[in-house]
């Protein structure tokens, strides 16, 4: 036994390089890359970051499919990912193997794709944990596979790749930000981003802006969150900023009962945010504080967990932040992508940033200067909270954190809404959003003063759902224009909104579903399994297509 | 034996980490039960399938944490807590300490021990000194209870507590249970026995708050399914079982057992459901945690 386990290794070390050789010899695709400028034009042609443009309104300007030739959407090409290392048996296309695993490590269940998917240059970038493939946005044929070798690290999910020239960068579950050319798939560098042995993973989409690679990581172990910027051509990091306080004095600290308390109090950077290019900043939501369950050793409002925050990208410094969740106790934390919204308010135009929070509070703010304007619950029956303070901030109700004879809270750990991604229509107003009403009982099992850890100390049991809806809400006054109620299964899938007033979402029940943007009437369905990202849509040929994720299956749709 | 059992533990919480923790990964099951790791009895092997290192990392020689283990109680318990988890003294807890998490073989844990520590907020830590192979004995103690974390950064397990959910009134829960629940349920009909059906009050409470845990027939029996009935543009209506339900179906089965599946567009056909529990269910928006808690305080007088 002793013997073959290092022999096995080593095998496996050896496979890919082999294949790679024998691989046949294949061209490289066109491809001029990307110039970092693309991605402030609106959303159109392609999909060249991972919310379509810097607005994360998910709006695309396309209207070849509108509400009266949706019907004519056609399956283009479906294509299956096989994620992992397919040992022996030989691809068809160049398979690129990195990482600093020994291989060894068993990340089963890791082709579903539940993040967005660049297309550039009508090449799709799709990514799943420790995967990158290259696809012909024509066929869905796989031009080549990077695989990464993992030391470990939860395997929950890859928010997608990102693009700077001709160089892709995604992160890995134990903590690399890997840099391919993305005509080849070959590696150009890989850098820790976050310490593995701390049990940090990493699953965010990283954003270009200009010269910066913008990464966020995951934790559960009370340990400080972060977004950091990295130079796209050397991997040098250029700056970090943390989410919790780290040193005496830093602003903060007074929300917290100690300094120990606040270097372990989460707030994790693990959803991509959105960017202003006239302010410079990048405006993204912060994770819940931890130990997440159990408050009583770090009361107060925890800042800057469950915030919305703006960072200068050039400097890394904070120009403002507000709280959307403050002192959590039930995992809500506030990731969610915010939408930058060029609006009107009492007849002013304004430059602003909506966000629906797991929580089930929907805000809108001054991008600029983080001043409130609308606060609104969107989850009918969130419960935990009480009030919503001069501020704008909801005030938290500590008689619905975990108790041990149990507290009734909706919604449930995963919240109303969660990462999937929301829509903007500036043509409508509306901000779509699904609306996820369970509830839970919640008890306390570690009643120890001390607090528990993590997400430990409590247990949850689903003890039923009311509505749910597909909520589309004006964002000057916070409250829904339509909502649409599943008569089944509730959904928590991303939107896609475009210039021909179509909302396309899945509907929890396995339809893929296209909307009337204006007022909620289906238009158009199909039954491929309930979509695991968000759709997307961009031209191929002069054609618009609708790009769909159902786990480890794409669809593609076209109009003809 | 001893150090084989606590092995063996926490092989068995590695093994459990799939089922409580959704973000863990399916190949984080795969643990090894003590005495089957790579270097046989006596030097156990970590577990490559976890997914982080401190549980990933081979453990040290058993009689090597059984001395760090003696050691730590005499010299770290008071500060850092008999659970590692911190303790009355004000020392941090070991548990998610960055320098304890990162390091390997003592080499990080040894000079904190030999040199004291003064971290700010905190209260300074006293040099203690130990020899360099007791500071090593200290750290793979650590790193073993380390080993023993659950998913999602839950601490190990401790011993059971003993939590009593029964804060409620009963008399209230009395009061409450004949103004909003009576007219569908009886203490002597459908509920009879249901605390001895459900003789752990958490789960007694769970499952009314669900809508279960009622019995026998008729208005207030045990959890009911939903009917529906489909009437197509024939007027030829179909009644049965509600299976599934989306804008664009309704499944139902028949009282013959026959399944039947119709296609919807907007009204047609006519859809109508009956939910039993739909009642029950609008009930989660305006239960009061008290009345909760009083009713299960009654029900648990229902043997």
């Amino acid at each position: 036994m002793k013997i073959r386990r290092p022999f096995l290794t080593a095998a496996l070390l050896v496979a890919p390089v082999l294949m790679a050789a024998q691989a046949p010899a294949t061209p490289v695709p066109y491809q001029p890359g990307l110039d970092p400028a693309v991605i402030r034009k609106p959303l159109a042609e392609s999909w060249p970051t991972y919310s379509g443009d810097y607005t994360s309104r998910r709006y695309s300007a396309l209207k070849q499919v509108d509400r009266g030739t949706v019907k004519n959407l056609t399956l283009a090409w479906t294509a299956r990912v096989n994620a992992g290392n397919p040992r022996g048996t030989g691809t068809a296309f160049p398979m690129i193997v990195g990482g600093e695993g020994t291989g060894e490590f068993n990340a089963t269940g890791g082709s579903t794709v539940k993040g967005g998917i660049l297309n550039v240059n009508d090449i799709l970038y799709v990514t799943a944990p420790d995967n990158v493939w290259a696809m012909d946005a024509r066929d869905g044929r796989v031009l080549w596979q990077y695989f990464w070798k993992t030391k470990g690290g939860t395997h929950i999910g890859n928010r997608g790749a990102a693009i700077w020239n001709n160089y892709l960068f995604v992160e890995t579950p134990d903590n690399y930000l890997v840099s391919l050319d993305a005509r080849t798939g070959k590696e150009r560098w890989h850098v820790e981003i976050a310490d593995f042995e701390q049990q940090y993973f990493s699953t965010m989409a990283p954003i270009v802006v200009d010269n910066h690679v913008l990464v966020g990581t995951g934790n559960d172990l009370d340990a400080p969150g972060f977004l950091q910027s990295y130079d796209p051509e050397t991997g040098k990091r250029q700056w970090i900023w943390y989410s919790v306080p780290m040193n005496p004095g830093d602003p903060g600290l007074e929300t917290w009962p100690n300094l120990d308390a606040a270097r372990h109090g989460g707030g994790q950077v693990w959803v991509p945010g959105s960017f202003d290019p006239e302010t410079r900043l990048y405006i993204f939501g912060t994770g819940n504080p931890t130990p997440g369950y159990t408050g009583a050793g770090r009361r107060g409002d925890n800042l800057f967990t469950g915030c919305l925050v703006a960072v200068n990208v050039d400097t890394g410094k904070m120009a403002w932040y507000f709280s959307t969740s403050p002192h959590d106790t039930h995992d809500w934390d506030s990731s969610q992508t915010p939408i930058l919204i060029d609006g009107t308010i009492n007849g002013k135009p304004r430059k602003l940033v909506s966000t629906a929070a797991r929580n089930g509070y929907f805000f809108t703010l001054d991008r600029v200067t983080g001043a409130h304007v609308v606060t609104t619950k969107f989850g009918s029956y969130a419960n935990g909270h009480k009030a919503i303070r001069p501020s704008g901030s909801p005030e938290f109700d500590l008689s619905k954190e975990a108790t041990i004879p149990g507290a009734l809270v909706s919604p449930v750990e995963g919240g109303v809404t969660n990462w999937q991604p929301p829509a903007f229509s500036p043509d409508t107003g509306l901000f779509y959003v699904h609306e996820q009403n369970g509830f839970n009982m919640l008890y306390l099992t570690d009643p120890d003063p001390r607090g528990s850890m993590g997400l430990g100390g409590k247990n949850r049991v689903p003890v039923g759902e009311l509505d749910n809806f597909l909520t589309a809400i004006d964002y000057r006054t916070g409250k829904p224009t339509w909502k649409h109620k599943y008569p089944g299964a509730g959904s928590s899938a991303g939107m896609l909104v475009t210039a021909g007033s179509v909302l396309f979402t899945g509907d929890g029940s396995g339809n893929f579903v296209a909307f009337d943007a204006t007022n909620g009437k289906i238009l158009w369905h199909t039954r491929i399994g309930n979509i695991s990202n968000a759709p997307q849509t961009y031209m191929v040929d002069g054609k618009q297509h609708v790009l769909v994720a159902v786990n480890d299956t794409l669809y593609a749709f076209r109009m003809y | 034996m001893k150090s084989q059992l606590v092995l063996f533990a926490a092989g068995a919480v590695l093994g459990s980490i799939v089922v409580l923790g959704a973000q863990q990964p399916p190949g984080g099951g795969q643990g090894r039960p003590g005495g089957q790791g790579p270097g046989g009895a006596g030097r156990q092997g970590g577990n490559p399938q976890a997914t982080f290192p401190a549980q990933q990392r081979p453990l040290a020689d058993p009689t090597l944490i059984a001395r760090g283990s003696g050691l730590y109680g005499v010299h770290c318990r008071l500060c850092h807590g008999s659970d590692l988890r911190g303790g009355e003294a004000g020392g941090p807890n070991l548990l998610r300490s960055q320098l304890a998490l990162n390091d390997q073989d003592g080499e990080l844990i040894g000079p904190v021990i030999a040199q004291g520590r003064q971290t700010p907020g905190q209260p300074s830590m006293p040099a203690i000194p130990l020899p360099p192979e007791d500071q090593r004995a200290v750290a793979a103690y650590i790193h073993s209870v380390h080993a023993t974390m659950r998913g999602q950064g839950s601490p190990p397990a401790g011993p059971a507590a003993e939590l009593n959910i029964l804060v409620g009134d009963a008399k209230a829960g009395e009061a409450y249970f004949k103004t909003n629940c009576s007219s569908c349920h009886s203490p002597t009909g459908d509920l009879q026995g249901i605390a001895t059906r459900f003789p752990d009050p958490v789960q007694l409470q769970n499952a009314w708050v669900a809508g279960g845990g009622g019995r026998g027939r008729g208005a207030g029996s045990a959890r009911r399914q939903a009917t529906v009935i489909v009437t197509p543009q024939n007027g030829q209506k179909v009644e049965g079982r509600l299976d599934r339900i989306d804008d664009f179906m309704v499944i139902l089965t028949t009282p013959e057992g026959m399944q039947r599946s119709f296609s919807r567009s907007g009204e047609v056909p006519i859809v109508q459901v009956r939910d039993p529990m739909e009642r029950h269910r609008r009930m989660l928006a305006d239960y009061t945690d008290n009345d909760i808690h009083n009713v299960t305080a009654y029900l648990v007088t229902l043997k």
